[in-house]
């Protein structure tokens, strides 16, 4: 059984424990210990992790690295305070990636 | 001229007319892979877009509902509330062939069935509105999960295209015209080959008949 791990400043995800989701706070200033629970908790069973915008600006090259894999899936989500519209980006850029150039939701 | 260089014999002509027909039957085949993997996929980004735009407000309302849940009541108390969860989800992960590439497909299992297990907290101390905040995170909850599952596919439909589309041309702007840039060249060689012995055959003839009945004395005289 897997489980589910949020992953941000606390204010974007305290919420998140109610669910039963496990919150791991971090804080952005500090993206080398960022980095490290999110090595951390990618080998230990978690299925999915979902993580702030914010804070995957700053984990790009350690989420990169499970692009290729099955699990974890690593999804971006906004935050309270910062919204980079990383996740829509994200989209855009595996079409691209496929097909080789935007065709589907252009470039608004 | 074919960049490798290539030994005009009849096995390198075999050789390279077996490799010629695999790399068409390849290519076909990665090509058909290609426009499957293509149609899927798009059909699976514009669902994971649609998702990800109501996920995306769906957790943005949330946070708004936190935030004025937060300045309704002390932030200890809030931690308090929050500290201990009662719910707990399991994530079932399972995974999907599609055309060869390997997706999840995800499902949750919560650890109470009551839906109201999500009010880690005692009523007395909280406002109301954390109770609506918490809500409406919960109902947004599946959606994120159905998100989870259709990006990652996506993602990983992604690089699996574009891997497929690399061979593919490599295949047609490459592999097979070199192989049939070898094939030809092969070809030419041996009839060239042949045509040069027929000559000198002919040749040999030429002087050992002339040799046995002497025609130009005979002419000359």
């Amino acid at each position: 059984m897997d489980k589910i791990a949020v992953m941000g400043d606390y204010d974007s995800i305290y919420g998140f424990a109610t669910l039963g989701l496990t919150t791991f706070p971090v804080s952005p200033d500090s993206p080398e210990d960022a980095a490290k629970t999110l090595k951390e908790i990618a080998g230990n069973g978690y299925g999915v992790i979902y993580i702030t915008e914010q804070m995957a600006a700053l984990l790009e090259e350690e989420i990169d690295r499970y692009a290729e894999k099955l699990t974890p899936a690593i999804i971006q989500i906004p935050g309270v305070k910062v919204n980079t519209g990383a996740g829509v980006r994200n989209v855009k850029k595996s079409v691209e990636q496929a097909v080789g150039s935007d065709i589907l939701f252009g470039n608004d | 001229m074919a960049a490798k260089q290539v030994n005009p014999t009849r096995m390198e002509l075999t050789r390279l007319k077996k490799k010629l027909m695999t790399a068409v039957k390849g290519h076909r085949l990665l090509k058909d892979k290609r426009d499957e993997l293509m149609r899927q996929f798009l059909d699976l980004v514009r669902q994971d877009m649609d998702l990800r735009l109501k996920v995306e407000k769906g957790i943005r309302d949330a946070n708004r509902n936190f935030v004025l849940a937060k300045a309704g009541m002390s932030e200890e108390t809030l931690r308090t509330a929050l500290m201990a969860p009662k719910q707990e989800v399991y994530l079932k992960a399972d995974k999907k062939n599609v055309m060869s590439v390997d997706i999840p497909v995800f499902d949750y299992d919560t650890r109470t069935a009551d839906e109201n297990d999500i009010y880690s907290y005692g009523f007395a101390f909280t406002s109301s509105d954390l109770d609506g905040a918490v809500k409406s995170l919960s109902d947004v909850f599946p959606e994120m999960l159905k998100l989870a599952e259709v990006e990652k596919s996506c993602q990983l439909m992604a690089s699996e295209i574009e891997k497929t589309r690399r061979r593919v041309n490599a295949l047609e702007h490459v592999i097979i015209p070199q192989t049939q840039e070898g094939i030809r060249y092969i070809t030419m060689k041996l009839d060239e080959n042949e045509r040069s012995t027929q000559v000198r055959l002919m040749k040999v003839k030429d002087m050992m008949l002339e040799d046995a009945h002497k025609y130009r004395e005979k002419q000359s005289s």
